[in-house]
């Protein structure tokens, strides 16, 4: 089995003047599923046309499988990419779109027959097989763009926002027919999106771009429960990540945290021993996620603390409310259950969980 | 008084006012429809009717507009006279080779204008176009000039010959074609080609097989273009060629069925009628492939 590992070292992408890419160091395993996501702009569609020979790379190394690809043509580097509006061949069949690089290679046409059934039947258009893309829907353009990847069976599976053109449902449910597919084939995919719920679900590892730089590598849980900055803690989790600017007291010997004038709360003791080193000043801000903003009940654990506060605004979601009111100008959302009484305007007792807080630096956006 | 009509008139003139909008907009373009129709079908009409006419009823003074002893013996004698098919031939000849010539320079000068990124490119794909804003009657005298040179150096013989119309010809499609290919090529989205490319085409690979075939409706207009522009060509052929047995259509007609101040109208319109044949026939047969939005389906839209 060929290895299929790609590679990025210190890459480099200047347009002109404009450094669209500066410098990314990233090791993908054979087999593995990689997500790069971020902001419109962030460099990450430019990062994958690079793994794809579509721009050249201004400076570094671009490896596949161990080798150095940055003068191979994209044809030689042996990799596959959906495109975001399918890019099918107007004038050529469901069968003929997907066999076309196989033809290309002059394939024996057994062997290609073979595998374009086959990769119909994995992807379930098989009965599409005779039809022209402007005969398909939306959906099954881009179960023909996945399967014109697969036959090729290349060491790398590029995706650029595959799933954008689809309307919410379908989206989701092509997000589970991708990794369905993934499991099946086990080809390395570096697959870019700048939606995080996709991100999130598809991903082995996460690569968080912003202008240019890669920002933070992770799991997906590492990179809701341990984000190392700003841009990744408010990036990752819908609603995002509340950040309430906060300075660190001590009072009686225990490490606070203070909020505002009327609201300051005691450390867990993990997190005050992690914190105990931090000047004492402004320029701190707390980071706590929604979920970890939710009613009080009569049983706390230790590390939760209660306040008082005025709501602003609630969204019922059903499975939960949202609800938005301010900490000294600071608006801030929490999640609380559909049958706490949240109202519009209303008072309310909420608990923060503080043993899932974090502390960042203000100036730096670093996550202490 | 006129208020209250006002008021009254209001509400049902908004509720039906866009299919009444419609229905006068559709009543008045059938009516300049109907009149442009009258204006360019008359000459036409005009010409089949004197075609139809023997010489004698064509002098007669009787109503020109109606033909009272209908012959066939214009058509006859033409289409019998070795002359007039040798014009035939000729332009025939001429205009097929200009097409094949005209396309295999335009096809690939579109697609490397439209899809790759050189230096000058964009100034070389807008001068393409100004060339074609010369008029012929501006070039043809230096062309002649320059024929006769080259003949002269070379000792091939170029005037009076209608193969050296193969070669001027282009200097007027191909600009054309090549913009209008521009156009086309350009509008096939880039993915397109990016695919072919990382599923192993080359370059001539993606014209040969995406290109060419998505853009087929283009190819057809330029095609239409180039041949309407080499059998309708009249100045060129006047000047480049003068045997009788050299001749094109156009030319043909003009200089042998007119004798000084004899005009033989018949045959003349004849002629006319027959020349025009082929173009007519080539469009209603390419218009059924003309179809545009052939590139539906390759993305989202």
């Amino acid at each position: 089995m060929l290895m299929a590992d790609v590679a990025l070292r210190k890459v480099v992408k200047r347009y002109d003047d404009v450094e669209a890419v500066r410098g990314i160091d990233l090791d993908i395993a054979d087999h593995e599923f990689i997500v790069l996501v971020g902001p419109s702009g962030c460099g990450k569609s430019t990062t994958l046309r690079m793994i794809a020979g579509l721009e050249d790379i201004s400076d570094g190394d671009i490896m596949i499988g161990g080798d150095v690809v940055n003068d191979v043509p994209p044809k030689d580097r042996d990799i596959a990419m959906v495109f975001q509006n399918y890019a099918l061949y107007p004038h050529m069949t469901v069968a003929e779109n997907m066999s076309f690089g196989l033809r290309l290679k002059h394939y024996p046409k057994a062997e290609i027959k073979a595998r374009v059934t086959e990769a119909a039947r994995l992807l379930d258009i098989t009965d599409l097989i005779d039809r022209k893309p402007k005969q398909l829907s939306g959906g099954q353009r881009q179960r023909v763009a996945m399967g014109r990847a697969i036959v090729r069976n290349p060491k790398v599976f590029l995706f650029d926002e595959p799933l954008s053109n689809l309307d919410a449902k379908l989206r989701v449910q092509m997000r589970i027919e991708i990794k369905k597919v993934h499991q099946k084939v086990r080809t390395t995919t570096v697959y870019v999106t700048h939606d995080q719920v996709e991100a999130m679900t598809l991903a082995d590892r996460v690569v968080v771009m912003n202008k240019g730089r890669i920002e933070q590598i992770g799991t997906p849980n590492e990179l809701y429960h341990k984000p190392a900055t700003r841009f990744v803690a408010g990036f990752i989790g819908s609603p995002a990540m509340n950040f309430i600017p906060c300075r660190l007291e001590e009072s009686g010997g225990k490490l606070n945290v203070r909020l505002t004038d009327r609201i300051s709360f005691p450390l867990p003791p993990a997190r005050a021993a992690r914190y105990g080193a931090l000047p004492r000043n402004d320029g701190l801000l707390l980071g706590i996620r929604p979920e970890h903003l939710t009613e009080s009940n009569a049983h706390l654990e230790p590390g939760v603390e209660t306040f008082d506060t005025v709501l602003d605004v609630t969204e019922p979601m059903g499975m939960e409310t949202l609800v938005y009111f301010s900490l000294d100008g600071t608006p801030v959302c929490g999640r609380v259950n559909p049958n706490a009484g949240a109202k519009d305007g209303a008072p309310m007792r909420l608990a923060m969980d503080l043993n899932n807080m974090h502390l960042l630096n203000e100036e730096t956006g670093v996550v202490l | 008084m006129s208020t209250l009509v006002i008021d009254k008139a209001g509400p049902t003139r908004k509720l039906g006012s866009m299919s009444r909008d419609r229905a006068w907009a559709l009543r008045w373009s059938y009516f300049f429809l109907v009149l442009f129709a009258i204006f360019f079908l008359t000459p036409p009409l005009y010409m089949i009717i004197t075609s139809l006419k023997s010489s004698a009823e064509i002098s007669a003074a009787t109503n020109p507009w109606w033909v009272f002893h209908p012959t066939l013996s214009n058509y006859v004698e033409l289409l019998t006279s070795n002359q007039f098919l040798r014009f035939f031939w000729n332009s025939a000849i001429i205009s097929i080779v200009v097409v094949i010539v005209t396309m295999l320079i335009s096809i690939p000068a579109a697609f490397a204008l439209a899809r790759m990124k050189f230096w000058g490119s964009a100034t070389l794909a807008t001068g393409v176009f100004l060339t074609y804003l010369i008029p012929d009657s501006l070039l043809f005298i230096p062309l002649f000039k320059m024929l006769a040179v080259i003949q002269d150096l070379t000792g091939i013989t170029l005037l009076n010959r209608w193969y050296v119309l193969v070669f001027i010809y282009p200097t007027l499609t191909v600009p054309f074609c090549t913009w209008i290919m521009i156009g086309y090529f350009a509008s096939i989205p880039k993915e397109l080609d990016e695919a072919a490319i990382i599923d192993g085409a080359s370059w001539l690979q993606t014209l040969l097989r995406i290109f060419i075939p998505v853009a087929l409706p283009g190819l057809i207009a330029a095609t239409i273009f180039a041949f309407t522009v080499s059998w309708a060509q009249f100045l060129y052929p006047l000047v480049f060629t003068t045997s009788v047995d050299q001749l094109v259509l156009p030319v043909g007609i003009t200089t042998t069925l007119i004798k000084g101040d004899v005009f033989n109208w018949g045959q003349i319109m004849t002629g006319a009628l027959l020349g025009a044949a082929p173009p007519l026939i080539i469009y209603a047969f390419l218009m059924d492939y003309y179809i545009a939005g052939l590139t539906a389906g390759a993305t989202k839209g």
